[in-house]
């Protein structure tokens, strides 16, 4: 049995980045970051831009697996909180219902205790977010009238290949 | 499990490269890595030991081009072959889309790809997945070295169904692109037959 594609439509999109972009506001954050927990970027928000994201979704998503792992070992579930500190930046990583991760960047601007206060709220309304986006897939899944990858020939696929 | 993305336009796939220690899984994704336009690629990143072994795994993000007006990307992975990390091959396999079986070709080394073989059955069972399901191409390395194994004996071996198979030696680069090639399209059928 395969995982069926996560898929995600403008719509869920700009729900997402509505929470986050507010989030970034509260938490006076330099930069949030949703991944998926197989390292996918699902969305980011603040003023971080150039930063190598696709390096940072995996890592993340590799960093929480890991974590998760050990937590097992010593007798928890997971660890849904991490914190990592350093001279300038820190990193804040939540858990997000059961598949996402929620990466907040933040600089002496911020604190700890404040990040951490935003960052309950607005996990919430993520996780919600979420799971209301997973009910909407179920009632209408992917169907070949409105999926591209059905029309997809093997032509599409060796013209990949094909530079 | 693949990643649709109709915001961005984006389908994000992985591909995991999984074989026993030493076998050249690493030295895969360095050639592609190498022979790339920077354009498609992102950073090779790989989290390996002082005796730069793989410890954790190494990733290596890559941009194919354009299908329907969807920019394709695969990220491919690499697990450590070392028996010992076998937790961390487990996460590895997470949500895997596509795996590329590397075996080594010396005489020496049969006995490891089978366990490495069985390994991978095995954890891919534990994630409720079957290789006779999941796109799936193995890579003979090595071919070029003298004690290479004759391929009929690997190929009863360890490809009893038939998936596609490629002869490499991924040092130089021999067969490592008709392999990525293989799993990648392979990967993409699935997807284009699950939307059907």
């Amino acid at each position: 049995m395969r995982d069926l594609p996560f898929v995600m439509y403008d719509e869920d999109q700009r729900q997402i980045l509505a929470i986050v972009e507010r989030l970034v506001r509260d938490a006076n954050a330099k930069g949030i970051f949703i991944v998926d927990r197989n390292g996918q970027l699902i969305v980011e928000a603040g003023e971080m831009h150039g930063v190598d994201t696709t390096s940072l979704a995996s890592l993340a998503a590799s960093c929480v697996a890991a974590t998760g792992s050990l937590a097992q070992i010593v007798g928890e579930e997971d660890f849904p909180v991490h914190f990592h500190q350093g001279r300038r930046d820190n990193l804040h990583i939540t858990l997000v219902g059961t598949s996402f991760i929620l990466i907040v960047v933040f600089d002496e601007r911020s604190s700890l205790g404040l990040v951490r206060l935003r960052v309950k709220k607005a996990s919430a309304a993520l996780a919600k977010a979420f799971e209301d986006m997973a009910k909407r897939a179920e009632r209408a899944p992917a169907s070949p009238t409105n999926s591209p990858f059905s029309e997809i020939t093997d032509e599409d696929i060796d013209n990949l290949f094909s530079t | 499990m693949s990643f649709i993305n109709y915001s961005s336009r984006e389908i994000n796939c992985k591909i995991v490269y999984y074989g026993p220690g030493l076998c050249g899984k690493t030295t895969n994704l360095q050639h592609i890595y190498n022979r790339t336009n920077p354009e498609l690629k992102g950073k090779m990143i790989s989290l390996e030991t002082e005796a730069e072994r793989t410890l954790f795994f190494d990733f290596l993000p890559l941009a194919l081009g354009e299908i329907r007006g969807f920019k394709t990307r695969f990220h491919l992975y690499t697990v450590p072959g070392q028996v010992f990390y076998d937790a961390s091959r487990k996460l590895i396999l997470k949500g895997v889309d596509g795996v590329v079986f590397v075996a080594d070709s010396q005489a020496e080394r049969l006995e490891a790809n089978l366990e490495s073989l069985d390994n991978l059955h095995l954890n891919l069972a534990e994630q409720g997945h079957d290789l006779s399901s999941l796109p799936y191409v193995i890579q003979y390395n090595k071919r070029d070295l003298p004690n290479a194994a004759p391929m009929a004996e690997m190929q009863r071996l360890m490809n009893p169904n038939g998936v596609p198979e490629f002869e490499a030696s991924a040092a130089t680069g021999l067969g490592v692109f008709e392999t990525l090639k293989s799993v990648a399209r392979l990967v993409l059928q699935e997807l284009r037959d699950a939307s059907r």
